[in-house]
């Protein structure tokens, strides 16, 4: 096609300022997480005085962060888990069975993405309380295990939603040719869907672990000092006597490298996942 | 959710936690106390409720007129497309504290990369100001917003685009249309049922933003920067009023749900009528 030169221009300031725009936050990150402290405290410098690996170091010891990063590590991989085994079966009823409540459900879906989680925290977090007190032993609140109830409950329905319009695309006819050979409905399911959906089940699963990775809101009254996650205990660099900014850029860069990684190379599944339903 | 809407009933202060159901019947009185506008909790939560729109707009605005400029000039292949279509959608991967602790240290008046840009390398401004406190505090926290966003709007908008037909644009080619022109008639038009998703979702996830402000600011950010969520946060956790956080909560649902039911009634009738 004939692109005339204005379009050229537009498409050249596009590109930098964007792309500068996304990149210097990107550079700042990298950069100073191999800077001596003294040159984060100084005024800002483009490159480290002398490059160094101490901030990876002394970031364990600053604070505790290998466990935060357990704490998230647990609760983000079993809710991963549940929520993509829980998501496997009401995918499937969703897309190949026609049942009472079936438009209802997938309604319900669509509003819970809709309401702030604030609305939730407030109640979610009371229930917690009195539960522990009727159980005489704290169960849920401030516990991993209650972190995980909360992300399931809603990385859940999303996750559903996400399979379910990802199982339509898979014709039926390969579930009647599975019966036809003698499979049961889980044999239909586990031997012959699951292996053509498994594009949607990755990018099911991504979504469910970046939801619990980055979350916030939920982990700043959910959890106390042994439970801490990542997302909240970052902030303790900050609430000592220096301000280790050193340290803060390399613990989120080792944070983030894996999640975006998987999100880069996996980005065509998640893509089609997130954006099916709603071009539709 | 019930119990929400139950607590925005009663009168639950720090005194009733341990066995709330004692907690005194208040029925409206928070909610009064919410909308009563000259008292100092209505004013500071009409403040609020301000910031916020005021947030939204500027954030959806930009995110949405980035999105799409990103996608209108990567939609034909060039050199290195591939590679920062990669980068955009960077920030939208990254967990959202790492990005934003990133940028509280680049606006940190004495050591940032802001200050360092503007005053010692353009001489812009001659004194360091502070993007973290005051009147900047608003400002600072939609351009960090923004980053985080607009990579959503140009995913959404990038799908929609491979949707369009390409004989569409060949059609158009034929007739003498210039790439502004089929741009601004083919382009714009068919993506938008995306759109209204888009400026739906965008919406709704800004409006209710806590991230952003609480790891910027922590869990009492400048009065500038005050938005919804977290004002309610503050009242609930910091000042320990349930109720009165639990009345604010479902007034902030009735206003999303009139929003949304508005909103989808005006495009729903739009399209049936075009």
């Amino acid at each position: 096609m004939h692109e005339p030169r204005s379009f050229r221009i537009f498409r050249v300031v596009v590109v930098v300022v964007l792309g500068l725009f996304t990149l210097v936050p990107l550079y700042v990150m990298v950069t100073s997480s191999i800077k001596p402290l003294g040159d984060v405290q100084g005024d800002f410098t483009w490159w480290p005085s002398h490059p160094t690996l101490s901030p990876f170091i002394d970031m364990w010891s600053t604070v505790p962060l290998a466990r935060y990063f357990v704490n998230s590590l647990i609760v983000s991989v079993v809710s991963t888990a549940f929520s993509v085994l829980i998501a496997i079966f009401a995918a499937y009823a969703v897309s190949r069975y026609r049942f009472f409540g079936r438009r209802i459900f997938t309604g319900t879906v669509l509003a819970t993405q809709m309401f702030p989680g604030i609305l939730f925290l407030l109640p979610l977090f009371l229930i917690f309380v009195n539960i522990d007190k009727t159980l005489g032993f704290t169960l849920l609140y401030q516990t991993r295990f209650g972190l995980i109830v909360t992300y399931l409950t809603f990385s859940l329905p999303f996750s559903i939603w996400m399979l379910a319009s990802y199982l339509e695309g898979i014709p039926r006819e390969l579930d009647e040719a599975a019966r036809v050979d003698g499979c049961r409905t889980l044999g239909t399911l586990f031997r012959v869907v699951l292996p053509a959906a498994r594009p949607g089940v990755i990018a099911v699963a991504v979504y469910a672990f970046m939801t619990a990775w980055g979350e916030i809101l939920f982990a700043s009254q959910m959890t106390n000092d042994a439970t801490k996650t990542l997302s909240i205990g970052l902030q303790n660099y900050s609430t000592q006597i220096n301000v280790y900014w050193n340290q803060i850029m390399a613990a989120s860069l080792v944070v983030s490298v894996p999640v975006v990684v998987a999100f880069l190379l996996l980005q065509k599944y998640l893509v089609a996942g997130l954006t099916s339903g709603s071009v539709k | 959710m019930l119990v929400g809407i139950w607590m925005s009933f009663i009168a639950l202060t720090q005194f009733f936690i341990a066995n709330w159901s004692q907690a005194p019947f208040v029925g409206l009185d928070n909610y009064k106390i919410a909308v009563n506008f000259s008292g100092s909790i209505g004013q500071a939560l009409l403040h609020s409720f301000t910031v916020s729109i005021l947030y939204t707009v500027i954030v959806v605005g930009l995110a949405w007129v980035f999105g799409m400029s990103a996608a209108a000039v990567l939609q034909n292949g060039f050199r290195g497309r591939g590679g920062l279509r990669t980068l955009f959608l960077v920030p939208y991967s990254l967990p959202i504290y790492a990005g934003v602790i990133t940028w509280s240290f680049m606006l940190q008046r004495d050591n940032g990369l802001v200050n360092h840009v503007l005053v010692s390398n353009l001489h812009i401004l001659g004194s360091s100001p502070f993007w973290l406190i005051g009147n900047n505090a608003f400002f600072s926290m939609a351009i960090v917003a923004l980053w985080r966003s607009w990579p959503f709007a140009f995913l959404m908008i990038m799908a929609g685009m491979q949707s369009i037909p390409d004989e569409v644009y060949q059609a158009a080619s034929v007739d003498g249309a210039s790439i502004w022109q089929q741009l601004r008639h083919i382009t714009l038009g068919m993506l938008r049922p995306v759109n209204v998703v888009l400026i739906l979702m965008l919406f709704l996830w800004t409006f209710n933003d806590f991230n952003t402000p609480f790891v910027l600011f922590g869990a009492t950010p400048p009065p500038s920067a005050d938005l919804i969520s977290i004002h309610i946060y503050d009242n609930s956790f910091i000042n320990w009023n349930f109720g009165l956080g639990a009345a604010m909560s479902v007034l902030l649902l009735l206003f999303l749900l009139v929003v949304t039911g508005t909103y989808l009634l005006i495009t729903n009738r739009r399209s049936r009528r075009a």
